[in-house]
């Protein structure tokens, strides 16, 4: 894939096609990390299925689905190593979990609860809502690696704290690679349009800072589609502009998105020929709405979601492993179960952790408490004691 | 008070009033503009513009690119030209990125050409918190843009006033902050003059007479504020209940007046305590009205914490009973 950068913008990389057969290469993963990757988007799937229901039953709060994006996130996060960064939007529940979060924290943080969304021993930053904000936070990461330049085999920078479970994080097979850690951010295609996207790559390029910048352009920005966001033909275009790299690549193809990503970590992790930082376009389609509280048939067409749906990442992966001999019925079957269990766990865990303690609010504003929070928090003590915390809580 | 053209009128909730108050001005001044995101073909991710895309067409209702400064920046050079834009900013919690527009050229681009530039933009914002929203998307932070001179800034709390504020804010001369409670967008239908309707900025409303203290309060904090005056009626305390409506320019005059006659006050905001409107509103009674007072002002606020997540807002927003006890503190001193 010498010739991942050495393309026009809209020259969009594929490597598995929609009917599942090899148009290009296949990257250098071992059978058993192919499977990975496609359970990887099972498990995916199935969480969000279970996500949006339990948020249709008052169990969870609004909840932004990613079904249709899994091979975006799982290719990408597969090619990360676990020292590089992660500073995710809203939706990227997958690539963060591949990166380590549990997915009972990433379910609590939608259950409103602020124990959730982050992990003590994981490099992902907390998902950033308003949008585009997390591009320049990912160039200063990134920026502080370069400076600190943690190369050659040298240990992971994170600290390890309170170890949350475990379940099913991918430490165990990381490669060690020499050069700096990287980051990597995500985001969507309306984030496009925002002044930090645009102040983030163009120091980003200023600085040759080793990031990745992955455009997740899913085609739609709640109810604007992507030809009303910019005129730009496309978006991995923009990056002629801030004299960084940039490409386009079949967004629900987990062979591209990960032999695209992986090719632009490397660049990033050592000074070379070319910049350092990559603009990743992958293109693909959310099939659901751009959250739980969105009504996506007000403006746009159930035909163009059935021809995308057309594009599912999972089936083409599926048959190109089952044409291939890597995968039979036996292993599907295996996986659903494993997928069905590993997310029930994780529904179970979630419900089961309590209503933070009312302190937590104050506890952490700042290193220590101000005298004047000391006195809130009292008060809040009080009157909890005087009333009772019934008085408080409407549900 | 208000101004009605006739006197039919429609049985509305808050954030019909806000679209029936869009479409009311759009009809009558061609120079009145939507745009934002998703105010067009989806008519609102809170419905609030649902219907004046296929009613006034794309010129006059715009979908923008996701980009707040650029939504507010592009308002701004609109309203120098003459027209008068509504831009929407989805959740206050996302106006940040136009906070240097608002602040460094709509504020004061009148001050800046003596006049010659005017900004008569009204910039619509969804605020405040109670509805289990995600992060960010319940933040109350009307002080910032007080405690900028040149902008005014309005909180309506009934759909009449919804709509009439709204109006009244679209005909000014100068830019106007419109911060709608989200909370309580559906929680009640009330009559809204059908035609045009407008309320003048700077008045505050009485909500309820009372004489032993005068409560100040706006937006989704005034209905939990009347239900403990209510609750306290019963226990023989009789507040007045002020909502302020504007809150800059305040109304001085009525905050003054009702606390001369009950001598005690509190002051009900759900933003953080620190820098919030309950200080100001404190200021100006000790300015005016030392000499009446006979009780410490409580502040009965949002905690100077982020908005925290929503297994616990409902700790931190000003609940009946968080009203109804801090009160009780300034009556019973």
């Amino acid at each position: 894939m010498s010739d991942v950068f050495d393309r026009d913008p809209d020259d969009r990389v594929r490597i598995l096609d929609e009917s599942g057969e090899l148009v290009g290469d296949l990257p250098d993963l071992s059978d058993a990390e192919l499977v990975d990757l496609y359970r990887y988007m099972r498990l995916a799937r199935h969480f969000d299925e279970r996500a949006v229901n339990l948020q249709r039953q008052g169990r969870m709060g609004t909840y932004p689905p990613l079904a249709g994006q899994e091979a975006a996130q799982v290719g990408s996060a597969m090619a990360l190593d676990p020292r590089d960064w992660i500073a995710p939007s809203y939706r990227e529940h997958a690539a963060v979990h591949v990166h380590g979060l549990d997915l009972a924290d990433i379910l609590l943080y939608w259950m409103g609860h602020g124990a959730g969304g982050w992990r003590a021993d994981v490099n992902v930053l907390p998902a950033a809502v308003p949008i585009a904000t997390q591009v320049p936070h990912t160039t200063g990461v990134a920026l502080a690696s370069k400076l600190r330049g943690e190369s050659e085999g040298s240990d992971s920078p994170r600290k390890t704290g309170e170890a949350g479970d475990s379940e099913e994080s991918r430490s165990s097979d990381h490669r060690t690679k020499s050069g700096d850690a990287v980051a990597c951010a995500y985001f969507g295609d309306g984030a496009t349009s925002e002044g930090d996207f645009h102040e983030g790559l163009n120091m980003a390029g200023v600085f040759d800072v080793p990031a990745v910048f992955l455009c997740n352009n899913n085609g739609w920005a709640i109810s604007v589609p992507r030809e009303r966001q910019t005129a730009s033909p496309t978006l991995a275009g923009k990056a002629v502009a801030y004299g960084i790299d940039g490409v386009q690549v079949d967004g629900m193809d987990p062979l591209a998105t990960y032999e695209v990503t992986r090719a632009a970590v490397e660049k990033a992790r050592t000074p070379g020929d070319r910049p350092r930082p990559t603009l990743i376009e992958a293109v693909q389609y959310r099939f659901g709405a751009h959250t739980t509280a969105d009504d996506p048939t007000v403006y746009r067409d159930e035909a163009e979601v059935e021809a995308w749906r057309r594009r599912d990442p999972i089936p083409r992966l599926e048959r190109f492993l089952r044409e291939t001999g890597r995968l039979d019925d036996a292993a599907v079957e295996d996986i659903e179960a494993s997928v069905r269990d590993q997310v029930s766990a994780a529904i179970e865990r979630a419900e089961h952790t309590p209503r933070p303690d009312p302190d937590a609010m104050f506890d952490d504003v700042y290193a220590g408490l101000p005298p004047a929070l000391r006195d809130q928090r009292a008060y809040l003590h009080r009157l909890r004691d005087r009333h009772g915390d019934d008085a408080f809580l409407k549900d | 008070m208000s101004t009605d053209t006739d006197t039919e009128t429609q049985n509305l909730t808050l954030v019909q009033a806000v679209r029936d108050g869009l479409r009311t001005e759009m009809q009558r001044d061609d120079d009145v503009i939507v745009l934002g995101e998703d105010v067009g073909k989806n008519g609102g991710v809170f419905r609030a513009t649902e219907g004046l895309y296929d009613e006034f067409g794309d010129d006059r209702v715009i979908d923008t690119p996701l980009a707040e400064s650029g939504i507010v920046g592009t308002s701004i050079g609109m309203a120098a030209y003459g027209l008068r834009p509504v831009p929407e900013i989805q959740f206050m919690g996302f106006i940040y990125p136009a906070f240097d527009q608002i602040v460094s050229h709509a504020a004061r681009l009148r001050t800046r050409t003596r006049g010659r530039f005017t900004c008569p933009m009204v910039v619509r914002a969804p605020y405040g918190g109670g509805i289990r929203a995600p992060e960010h998307h319940s933040e109350s932070k009307e002080a910032f843009f007080v405690h900028e001179p040149g902008l005014k800034v309005v909180i309506p709390s009934t759909p009449a006033d919804t709509k009439g504020l709204l109006a009244s804010a679209i005909r000014d001369p100068d830019p106007v902050v419109f911060l709608e409670p989200k909370l309580i967008y559906r929680a009640f239908r009330e009559d809204v003059p059908t035609g045009e309707h407008t309320v003048p900025l700077g008045e505050a409303a009485v909500r309820r007479e009372g004489s032993d203290v005068s409560v100040f309060t706006w937006g989704a904090m005034t209905r939990p504020t009347m239900e403990a005056a209510e609750n306290l009626a019963d226990a023989g305390v009789d507040c007045e209940v002020i909502d302020l409506r504007t809150l800059s320019p305040l109304d001085r005059e009525t905050i003054v007046d009702s606390f001369e006659k009950t001598g005690r006050a509190a002051v009900v905001h759900e933003a953080p305590r620190t820098g919030g409107l309950g200080g100001e509103i404190t200021a100006i009674l000790q300015e005016e009205s030392l000499l009446y007072q006979e009780a410490p002002i409580q502040r009965i606020t949002g905690f100077d914490t982020p908005v925290p997540l929503y297994a616990l807002e409902d700790y931190y927003l000003p609940s009946p009973t968080r009203i109804e006890d801090g009160i009780r503190e300034v009556v019973d001193f």
